[in-house]
Formats: C-alpha cells, structure tokens, sequence
C-alpha cells in the first residue's frame, strides 16, 4: 500500500510536510511502516482542496488533509479498512466522491506532460523507470537515427510550450542541420508568467521527464552538453533536479556511453536570478553567459549561435516533457489528440475567481467554458464570470463571447490573446478591467530590460496613462493615444516582451471599450474597484453612532462621537474598505 | 559574394548576401534615418543594438517592422521606408525617447550638434504628449577633469558602452538598472575619476546626445584674455589644424594652420605658438632615451627593459598606470609635447619675455580630452602654478571663432611666434597613429647611423588604419621591430605580449584613439564616418611633405634651446623640466 | 595621485576567492559566482562586487551591470525575516495589493527596504506557485495563505519578540 501526498508547492505551504510526518509516526505506532509507504509526490493539481493524501491502490482522494486528520487515516482506513467519508471530496452537486476519476475536475484532464505528477516520487529514479521511464531514450538511441528522432516530433506536431508556439521538430531540426564542434542542448525553466506554475510542478514531480527529453534532444541534434536554466526562487525544484541528474549518471542515463551506444550526454544547471526577459531564448542565453539578460536582435537564431555562439536547442520545461510520450506512443497516437494544428495537450494554471483552483491538463481544442465551468467549477462565491485572461503579460483577457472558443495556439491569437504560458486567471465582476491591463503593464514596465526605446520608455508612458485613467484623470483624445501607443510598441519592440506587451491593454481596449469610456468620460469605474473613483460615505439615517467603524479605521479618517452619526475625512481615507465591514447597520456606502 | 535582389521604395537593388536593409537602401540613395546605429569601419566597432527603432521600415510579409539597421535583406525582400505606418511608428517612438529627455536644448552643449535634435527636427515633433505628467530619469550630473556626464540625457544608444568596452578594453561604462531606469554609467554610478577612466574621449566622440559632453574650458579662456596683466599664450596641437575647417564648412582633410594662426591672434593671444615645436622637442629627448635603452639592449645590459613605449598620449599613459601598473617603467619618461610645452613657456620663454610664470597663462588647443585632465595632474606645477593653465579642445575653439564672428576661411594666412613656433615634418606627424615613431625614427636613425636620411625620409611602411601594425627598419644592419596600435583594445593586446615576455618590438607608439590625435575626443565630430579620420591623415602627411626642415633634430629652434637653456637632451634640466614618472592607479582590494 | 583603495575584510575576501575559484576564475559564471555569494553574506555591496570583479578579471562596472539588472541581487541587507507578498496574477485578483499596503503601512517602509531595526524588509515576487492559497506572503521559508489586510497585524506579531 502506499499513501501519496501531495508535495506541490501549495499544499507544502499548507502543511503536507508535517502530513507526512505526522503519517510515518501513526504508521509506526500501528506497526505498519513496512506494509504502507508514505511517498510525497508532486503536485496533483487539485490545489483548491489541498493538501491532497491518495490512498493507493484503492485510489481513495483524500482533500483538505491537515496533520491532526493523519491519525483518523491510519486508524479508520488503513487498520479498520473504513474510508474516512469527511474527508473526501464534496462535490458541488451534493455527494462526496471517492476517486478523482469521477470528480470533475479530472474529468476532462488528459495528462501526458503531467503524467507522473502525483503518482511518483519524483526523487526515485526507479519509480520513473516502473512507468516506462528513460524508456524512449533507449529506442531513440539504439533503434532510431537522430533523422527519425527529429522526423518523429515533427510529425508530433508538438509546438514550444513556452508562449510562441513554434514547431519543436522545426526547431531540433536546424539545430541538427548546423555543424559544430560543439552543440547545446537547453531547458527554459526561468518560469516568469505572475501566475503559471505549471513548469515547476513539472521539475518539482517529474525531473527525470526533462532530463530524458534533453538527452533525446542531445541525440537527436548532436549535442554532448544539456543545461538547465531554471529559477533561483524554486529551490525544491532545484533540489529534485540535482537529485534527478545524480540518479540518471548513476544509472547511466547520462554520462558516457549512454545505453551502450556512443551517444554521451550531461546536465547542469544554471540559476536565473530574477528577470522576466529571461524567458526569452537569447536573453536566456546571455544570462546563462553571465551577461545582463538582454535580448538580442534574431538572426541570428540561437540554432545557428547560441550558448557561447555555438548551436543552441532552447525548450521549456513542458515541450520536453512530452517528448518521451511521443516516442514511446508514436507522433500519430500524439497529434490525434488536439486540434489540426495545435496538437496533444496544454498544461494551464487555472487561478483567480474560479471554484476549483489548480493545475490541469486538457487536450488541445478544449473550450474555456468547459476549463471554467466543467473542470473550475465555475465561479466563487456566486458571482457573475467577466472575463478570462490568458498568456500572461503578453496575453489578453477574453470575454462570455469567446467561451466557446477551443483552445488552441492559432485560435487564443486570433482572438487577440494568446497561449502564452499557460496562466489563465478568471475574472468575475468586481474586477476593473483597466486596472487588469495596469497590472500587467506595471509587471512589463517593471520586468523590461531597458533595451529598446518602445519597450523602455513606451511601456512606461502607457502605464502612466492607465494610471491616470484609472484616477478619472484623462481624456477622451487620450484613448486614442494609448491606441496608437499600443500599436507602435507592438510593432517596433524588439524582443517578444515589448512586441506583447501591449496586448492586455488592446484586448481590454476591444472587449470592454466601455469600461474605458466610462472612467474617462464619468469618472466611474463601473466594477467599483477603481479606489480614486469612489468614497466611502456614512449614511446619516442609518449611522447609530456604535463607533464599531471609526475603531476599525486604520488611518483614523472616521471621526464621531459615541451615539452620534459619524463622519469620514476623504482626505485621510484609503478607502481599504475595513468600515464598511466593520458596519453592522448598512451604514456605509461607496459611492 | 552572392548577391540578392531586393526592392526598396520600389527601386530594385541588388547587393551581396549579408548586407542590412540600412546598407543597402544607402546605397540607392534612400536615406533611413537612424538613431542608436554607429558603424566605424575602419576600426571595427559596429554598434547595432536595436535599441532604438529609430530605422524601423516595412518588410512585405512580416508582421511587426523591422529595424534597418539589424535586418539582414533576403531575395525577393520588399521594403518600404517611409509609409503611414513607418512614419507614425518613427515619430511615436522619437516621442518617447524624448518623453525621457531634458528640454533644457537653448543651453545644452550639444545643441546643434546634436544627433536627437537633428531627428526631431526632420521627424517634425512639435509636442510630447503627456509630458506634464510623464516621469522623468533624474541621476546626478558628474564634473570629471575632462568629461561631462549628464546621464538625464542618455538613451541608452550604447554607443559609449562599445567605445569605452569593445574598442577600449577601458570598462569604466556599462549598463546599468534594468527597463526605465537603465542607463549607461560607471560601477555604482561613480563619478568617472574615480572609475577606470582614461578620459580617452571616444565616449564623447560617438554620444549623440548631450549625455557626454567634454569640460568646457571657453569661459576661463575669455577671462585670462580680458585680463590686461596675463600674457596669454597658445599652443596648437598638430591634429587641430587637419581637422578646425569641418567646423567651418571644408571638406575633411582641409589644412587651415595659417587661417588658425590667424584666427587665435585675432581672439587676443598674446603669442601664437605651436604644440608641433615641443613635439621635435619630444623627439630630442624620447629618441635619445630610445637610442640610449636600444645601445644598452644591443650590447646585452640586463637592466634594461625593451620596448620602449610612446608616452605622449595622456589618456594610454593613464592606461597603463590603471591597467597595467606593473609595467608602468616601460614607457619613455619624456612629457608629452604639451606638458614639454608649458614646461619651457613658463621657464626659457617667460624669462626671455620678462614675465613670472604667475602672469602668464598657457593655454592648449587640442584634439584631445585627456589633455584636460594631463594638465591638471599634480606633477606637472610649480608651487600649484601648473605648466599649462588649461586646454581647449578644436571643438571649443571653433566655437570661439564663430562667437567672434571671424569668418576662418577668409582670414588670411598667418604664420606663428617664433620662438616656439617653429616645427617640422616631424612634429607634425605626432596628429596621426605612426607619426610619432616616424619623427622618433627618423632622429634615431640619422643619429644611430650618422647618415643623411635624405629622400628616404619617408617610411612607410609605418603609416597607415590598421589598429596594430608591425615593421621593421634597418638602422643600417641593425633590424629595429617597431609596433604601432591605435585604440587601447589593440594597446592591450601589445601590452599582454610584453607582459608574457612575447613582445618582437624594440619600439611602440601608443595612441589612445582611432587614427591618432586625429580621431580625438574633442574633434569635430565625425558622426560616424571614418572616412573623416582618413582625410585627416591624409592631410597631416600632406603639412609634413610641404614642412621646409623635416626632421626634429634639425628644428634651428630646438636646437637654439638645448644651447641656451637646456643643455644635454636627457641631461640634468632636461630631466628636471621635460620628464616624468608614472604611478600605480589601479585599484587595490585591501584588507581593512 | 593615489590609488582607489577598496576595504574589505580579510575573511570575507577568502570567501569570495573561494567561490571564484570553484567557478574557474571564469568571467562566464559571473551570475553563479554571485548568487552563492549573497547566499553566504546576504546581499551584495559595493566592496564585494569589487573584489567579485577583481577575481574573475571583469570591469567592476560590468559586475554592477549585471547585479543591478536581476531582482534576485541586492544592495542593500535584508531583515533577519524578509516578508515577500506574491503578486502574481492570481494573488493580485484576490487582493494582494491590499495586503501589500497593509504591511507598508506597519513597516512604515517601502519595497525593497529594510526596516530600521533590521528586522523585516519587504519585497514582491511574481507566483510562488500556490495560487490556491491567494493571496500568498511569505516570511522566510513560511507561507501563509488567504491573507487579509486584517491579518498582517497577526502575522508580524509571530516575529515581533523573537530575536
């Protein structure tokens, strides 16, 4: 038997370390450490209702695990063989479910970048290997030519999971075709996205996936060298990585000679250390080189002069980690899965006003409505869906019109948003969607590397501009400026950073024209959120003077005696909203 | 090569593979205005970051524009230049650079020569929008002994960082700070005399803002004029003259050293005297310090070190004593010609004035920036009273000439004070990368040998553009190997072979920037165009060919000086007033 | 004239020779070379970027150059308990604005500073990964999630009597 707890990142923040422990000592008190292990797996995705505890092989989905639940585990279902029913998940429809097959968020899912995720410890090499791990390297080096590898993940279809979408076998291919002495093999895992994690729960519950990928790749383009380039702020990915790379040379899935063949392949890992731009493959490649992370002009491509100006393979994280399947499976089995041109699946982040929070993987052509309202749950808290903003920085938000839209690469352009990473964040109602563009613009103007005068300079005068329509402070003519600003930026950046950044705003622009009016032309932000175009007031007929609010107030803007109708200075107001709370009488209104 | 067809603003060009949309589109005359873009080519340095998308145009098929500058053509490419889309995209993007940029151009020291402002004017911007609420880079201004640093007027064009970097090897410039805040400036935004600058200059050179300007020296110069107590003399380095008539209008290469002459009389210098006089100066002193080390060599002294190393360039001299100062003995003790100068202004000459050195103030007129800072360093004064009072660059004079409202071409041709303002060939050739060690030969070689040079004067297989060249000549069966470089990065790469006991060379000339004194940092600006450089050089050959006496030794001048004066060259006054010793300024990591 | 003289402490500078050596004395791992040292001194100040640049034979001002264009590098030193508050996109439409006021506020500093005792600074970080949780801040390695602006307070006073 064994007992898989999530070690993603968000149920180790909420204490699936201390679940583990707390289950080997139960454990131990039963006597039962021998019969039962407790393994820490990667992330389940599920993370709305983590920490997770699976129960193999009965596959009973235990959610919303704390520490103190462990004894009543050990006790009820492992000793007196009763599933602990409190503990299962609820679903929203009235019973409790059992196995995440039937729950609805797994439903749709096909995992093939997350298939080990949850169902191995990712620091045993030998559990990757009991599910046909390192597998594909071995037919890929002694029964496949480095043509028939390249020729194999073309006829996949797979498309760079990275944001652009561009076709891997095209990209393996130029690097095969550039003869050097000396060719690099690398893995983006400079995770940026404000709100996708999907590459590190990858590295963090299945390393050895990369790992035999990159060498894949090595084989395929004639590269001897693999580097990792990955996020100094994910240490437990790191962690596994390490752990993983000491594993494959042991096995000697990397070193010298790899299966017998000639082919030798290694792995190191490179550390970036806090730079959006980085994601970005030549600026990866200069921050690798121990240079300022600035992109540069294309061509030449990295294929041709790459890592220390020799041929250079840059992937994320989840391209490669396709890259076993297709080979095991087979390019058809793969591209039959997902639409004409956008083939296999799409790990998303799904996050904001959503019920079911996590990580999910669904075949390409999928349709938001389906992600949203089918695996997320639909909406928290009742209230109404607004939008859905997809890619990022670089993507844009989508409405109730585009819900039907699959998901692919071609279509999420065509609708002015993008793949992007795979961040989709679910916005409902009470979000502003020209403050959604200002975030994103404050994380380009703060992310972008100064290179550039659009991205630099252009970037910067569009989020003062936001700003100030978001303070009731522009005018008309200054929509059709940000416009034009959009445009320019779009069209003259130089790296795909600048080139995108402006499409948060231009999709806001399009999709919710007049929530822009409205700020400009009433001074009224129409989702209530905007803090410079409200007041709180006190309603003098409902106010009893109960001074509940004026205790509550952090900067002592609410002034009133006990019993007499109190009063707020606009002045030292920063409208955070903690008097209207505080008022149990309806006393408190914004306006 | 191969070619490629490509259409440009519907004419059809046909260029070899390779080539930029830039390049190609000049060829047929199709001006793209650019920005960030700096191609030298005859030295090598090509700065295309990108960055500015000043030249972004049209490509048929592509969905965002491309940057000219950067774009490589292919068969079959269309471009257009100058659309809607183009033009708007051009202007929107000078508009935010600007949003960035001071409006203070009544007063900026650029105005007018200013590469922005050019674009602004010929993009017609009229207004920045939303500049009343549009944040502004502020960084503190930085005063060094040669060079100006405004960075609120940077835009990250990154034309210095290759200079001071790639061409240089100096590293005292680099990016710093990421996105808004970027620019390019010293570690820890110090100010540049506490980094490793060598105020070289080329930073300002190729700045196409006011963002690096040189210390302006044109005030204190109107000062010791109007001052009826001060006798004013001058001194006119010898690239100066090949270069003052671009200002004016000339074509590049134009000689105007009588005109010049003419023009510092007429500004009010008391004496008009020529920096070439101290350079055959130099010459007495370096070639007899060479012959002298060379002798010693030849016939096997331990003690002595070979190469010997040209020391007249302030800015390779503030080099070696910052990079390299372990090896700060090798170069030739002798002052450089402007220091020779102010030395025997304010002893021989201010003696046979009658004037005390307090009343007298020295001024040069240079090509370079270092040669602020050389006059100011603490060595070269007595009792504080320094030798040169301080130095103007040909830039500066220009101006002068104009504010004076003389029209330099039509001033008639002068001729300078004598004493020292005789010259020769020699002297001359100090403007130009080989000159130098030309002059120094030709003594050497006349006094090693004791035979006449005559019509083999020339030597030319030390002239030339090549950063490093190699020669040799036969001092009448002894082989002397002679080094040049031009540009620090190709210094470096002599100075790493002396160090690694590698170095062929008995003898090298050193000179910080591109072409000699001719590409100085304070020269007219060159905009880019090497070509200018050439011209140049060209015509400081031209003013030795046309020199009457074409030999230092043979200055009567000169030679009435070490009779009267100085004695010996290398003896004890000459060693007092004409040379010097360097020091270690590198930095140190110490332990506290 | 004289030299521009860096102090450094003795123990110090074995440190960083140390961490240089291990990299080679390469230029190339310049960024490596400089995450392992601010993870022994905890930031990375003018005389230790000197002595970085002077062992991997680098300008000092490329050095700058690179520290100051990754956010992971640092001046200045962080507080014994450097609170960081995702703001990711999740993070941010759940409210993390909110809570990173609060936390100004009761800091009375800025992001990316350090409060006069030492004790806290505050940064932002994009996506620590546990969107779930939304809002996310981090106090060292601890996570605390769904905070509200109400329990900042909370939060600081864990810390407030430890050392």
């Amino acid at each position: 038997m064994h007992l898989l707890v999530c070690g993603g990142t968000g149920c180790r923040a909420s204490a699936s370390d201390s679940i583990t422990e707390s289950l080997k000592e139960r454990l131990q008190e039963h006597n039962l450490q021998d019969e039962v292990q407790v393994v820490m797996t990667g992330c389940f995705g599920f993370c709305e209702k983590g920490p997770i505890v699976k129960v193999l092989p009965d596959n009973t989905f235990y959610t919303e695990v704390s520490p103190e639940d462990t004894r009543e585990i050990v006790e009820e279902h492992l000793v007196k063989g009763r599933q602990v029913d409190r503990l299962l998940y609820q679903a929203p429809e009235g019973g409790r479910v059992k196995d995440s097959k039937h729950m609805d968020f797994y439903k749709k899912q096909i995992r093939i970048a997350l298939r080990n995720c949850g169902f191995i410890d990712p620091e045993s090499i030998d559990e990757y290997i009991a599910r046909d791990g390192y597998f594909a390297l071995g037919t890929a080096l002694n029964e496949m030519e480095p043509r028939q590898v390249i020729d194999q993940i073309k006829e996949s279809g797979l498309r760079g999971r990275g944001g652009g979408g561009f076709p891997a076998g095209l990209k393996w291919e130029f690097a095969s075709k550039n003869e050097a002495d000396q060719k690099y093999v690398v893995c983006n895992a400079d995770e940026g996205d404000p709100g996708a994690f999907m590459d590190r729960s990858i590295l963090e519950g299945d390393p050895h996936a990369v790992l035999e990928a990159m060498a894949i790749c090595g084989y395929a383009t004639g590269a001897d060298k693999g580097l990792i380039y990955i996020r100094a702020e994910y240490p437990l990915a790191i962690k596994r990585l390490k752990i993983a790379i000491e594993q494959a040379r042991e096995y000697g899935m990397l070193g010298e000679s790899i299966f017998d063949s000639p082919f030798n392949f290694d792995i190191q890992l490179r550390y970036g250390a806090g730079a959006f731009v980085c994601g970005e493959e030549t600026a990866l490649i200069h921050s690798m080189e121990g240079e300022r992370g600035e992109p540069t002009f294309k061509p030449p491509f990295p294929a041709e002069s790459g890592y220390l100006g020799k041929p250079t393979n840059v992937n994320n994280v989840e391209t490669y980690a396709n890259v076993p399947v297709i080979i095991n499976k087979g390019a058809d089995w793969f591209s039959q899965i997902g639409t004409e041109k956008s083939t296999g699946t799409k790990v998303f982040a799904l996050a904001g006003k959503v019920n079911n929070v996590g990580l999910i993987e669904v075949p390409m052509g999928t349709t938001l409505r389906e992600v949203i309202f089918e695996i997320g749950g639909g909406i928290k808290g009742g209230k109404k869906f607004k939008a859905v903003q997809t890619g990022g920085p670089s993507g844009g938000c989508l409405t109730e019109e585009h819900l039907d839209t699959p998901i692919d690469f071609d279509n999420l352009l065509a609708v002015g948003s993008m793949m992007g990473s795979g961040g989709m964040i679910v916005l409902d109602e009470d979000d502003c969607m020209v403050s959604v563009a200002k975030f994103f613009l404050e994380f380009t103007v703060e992310e972008s590397c100064g290179k550039c005068a659009p991205c630099r300079v252009g970037n910067k005068r569009m989020y003062e501009l936001l700003e100030r329509i978001t303070q009731g402070k522009a005018e008309k003519k200054d929509l059709q400026r940000l416009n034009n600003m959009c445009h320019v930026i779009a069209d003259t950046s130089l790296c795909g950073l600048g080139q995108t950044a402006p499409s948060p705003v231009l999709s806001t622009m399009k999709n919710f024209w007049n929530e822009y009016v409205a700020h400009v032309e009433d001074q009224r932000c129409p989702a209530g959120s905007c803090k410079d175009l409200m007041r709180y007031e006190i309603i003098p007929e409902n106010c009893v003077g109960c001074t509940a609010c004026a205790r509550k107030c952090p900067v002592g803007a609410i002034t009133g005696e006990r019993k007499q109708v109190h009063e707020i200075d606009q002045d030292k107001c920063i409208k955070c909203g903690a008097c209207l709370e505080a008022c149990k009488f309806d006393a408190v209104t914004i306006k | 090569m191969e070619k490629v067809k490509l259409t440009i603003d519907h004419k059809e060009v046909e260029v070899p593979r390779g080539t930029t949309i830039y390049k190609a589109a000049k060829q047929i005359g199709i001006d793209i205005p650019v920005l960030c873009y700096m191609n030298l080519e005859d030295i090598g340095v090509e700065n295309k970051p990108g960055g500015c998308r000043v030249c972004s145009v049209e490509v048929e098929g592509r969905k965002n524009l491309a940057p000219a500058c950067a774009t490589e053509v292919f068969d079959g490419m269309v471009v257009k230049t100058h659309t809607m889309r183009v033009i708007n995209a051009r202007r929107t993007v000078v508009e935010f650079i600007l949003s960035d940029h001071p409006k203070d151009c009544l007063t900026c020291k650029k105005s007018g020569n200013c590469e922005l402002q050019d674009l602004a004017i010929r993009l017609g911007i009229r207004e920045i929008p939303g500049q009343e609420y549009a944040e502004m880079s502020t960084y503190k201004t930085d005063y060094s002994p040669s060079i100006v640093r405004e960075l609120d007027k940077c835009i990250m064009c990154r034309r210095c960082e290759a200079m001071c970097n790639d061409f240089q090897t100096v590293g005292a410039l680099n990016a710093f700070n990421r996105g808004f805040d970027a620019a390019v400036a010293p570690a820890f935004e110090m100010d540049l005399q506490y980094s490793p600058c060598t105020y070289c200059g080329q930073c300002v050179a190729v700045c196409p803002t006011g963002a690096l300007t040189e210390v302006d020296h044109s005030r204190d110069l109107i000062d010791a004029i109007s001052d009826p107590n001060t006798t004013v003399v001058a001194q006119t380095a010898p690239a100066v003259r090949a270069a003052l008539g671009e200002e004016f209008g000339q074509e590049p290469g134009t000689l105007v050293t009588g005109k010049m002459v003419s023009a510092l009389r007429r500004l009010g210098f008391d004496y008009v005297f020529d920096t070439d006089f101290a350079a055959d100066l130099t010459i007495m002193e370096e070639g007899t310090e060479m012959l002298d080390r060379l002798k010693k060599h030849l016939n096997g002294d331990p003690d002595v070190q070979l190469p010997i190393l040209t020391s007249c360039c302030p800015a390779w001299v503030r080099f070696i004593e910052q990079h390299f100062p372990e090896m700060k003995d090798i170069p030739s003790s002798a002052r450089s010609p402007q220091q020779m100068f102010g030395s025997i202004a304010k002893t021989y000459f201010a003696d046979k004035i009658q004037t005390k050195r307090e009343n007298m103030v020295v001024v040069s007129i240079m090509p370079c920036l270092a040669k602020k800072y050389e006059s100011q360093r603490e060595e070269f004064a007595v009792d504080g009273n320094p030798d040169v009072d301080f130095s103007i660059s040909t830039r500066e004079l220009a101006h002068l000439i104009k504010e004076a409202n003389f029209d330099l071409m039509n001033l008639p041709g002068e001729d300078f004070d004598r004493p020292m303002g005789e010259s020769t060939g020699a002297g001359v050739m100090f403007g130009t990368t080989g000159g130098v060690i030309e002059a120094a030969t030709r003594t050497a070689y006349e006094m090693h040998t004791g035979e006449n040079l005559d019509e083999k004067i020339v030597f030319e297989q030390l002239r030339g553009f090549e950063g490093i060249r190699k020669a040799t000549v036969d001092f009448n069966g002894t082989s002397i190997n002679i080094g040049i470089a031009h540009g620090l990065g190709n210094a470096r790469k002599l100075l790493e072979e002396i160090k690694e006991g590698e170095s062929e060379f008995h003898a090298i000339e050193i000179m910080a920037c591109p072409g000699g004194c001719i590409g100085g940092g304070g020269q007219p600006l060159h905009h880019n165009d090497t070509a200018i450089l050439k011209a140049r050089q060209k015509a400081i050959y031209e003013e030795d060919e046309n020199k009457p006496i074409r030999k230092s030794h043979e200055n009567p001048e000169i030679k009435t000086l070490y009779k009267e004066f100085l004695g010996e060259a290398m003896g004890e006054k000459a060693h007092k007033l004409l040379h010097t010793k360097y020091f270690d300024v590198s930095r140190k990591i110490e332990i506290s | 004239m004289s030299r521009i003289k860096v102090k450094i402490k003795e123990q110090d500078l074995n440190k960083i020779r140390d961490i240089c050596q291990a990299h080679g004395n390469q230029p190339g791992e310049l960024i490596n070379v400089l995450q392992q040292t601010q993870e022994h001194f905890g930031y990375l100040p003018a005389e230790i970027q000197e002595a970085v640049a002077n062992e991997l034979g680098l300008p000092v001002a490329k050095v700058y150059g690179v520290v100051t264009f990754y956010s992971f590098f640092t001046m200045i030193p962080q507080g014994r308990y450097p609170v960081s508050i995702c703001t990711g996109t999740a993070c941010y439409v759940r409210g993390a604005d909110n809570v990173l006021q609060e936390f100004k506020r009761q800091l009375e500093i800025e992001v990316g500073e350090t409060s006069e005792d030492g004790k806290f600074s505050l940064n932002c970080l994009r996506c620590v990964g546990a969107c779930g949780l939304a809002p996310v801040v981090l106090v060292g390695d601890k996570t605390y999630g769904r905070v509200a602006p109400d329990g900042v307070k909370d939060i600081l006073a864990e810390y407030q009597d430890k050392e």
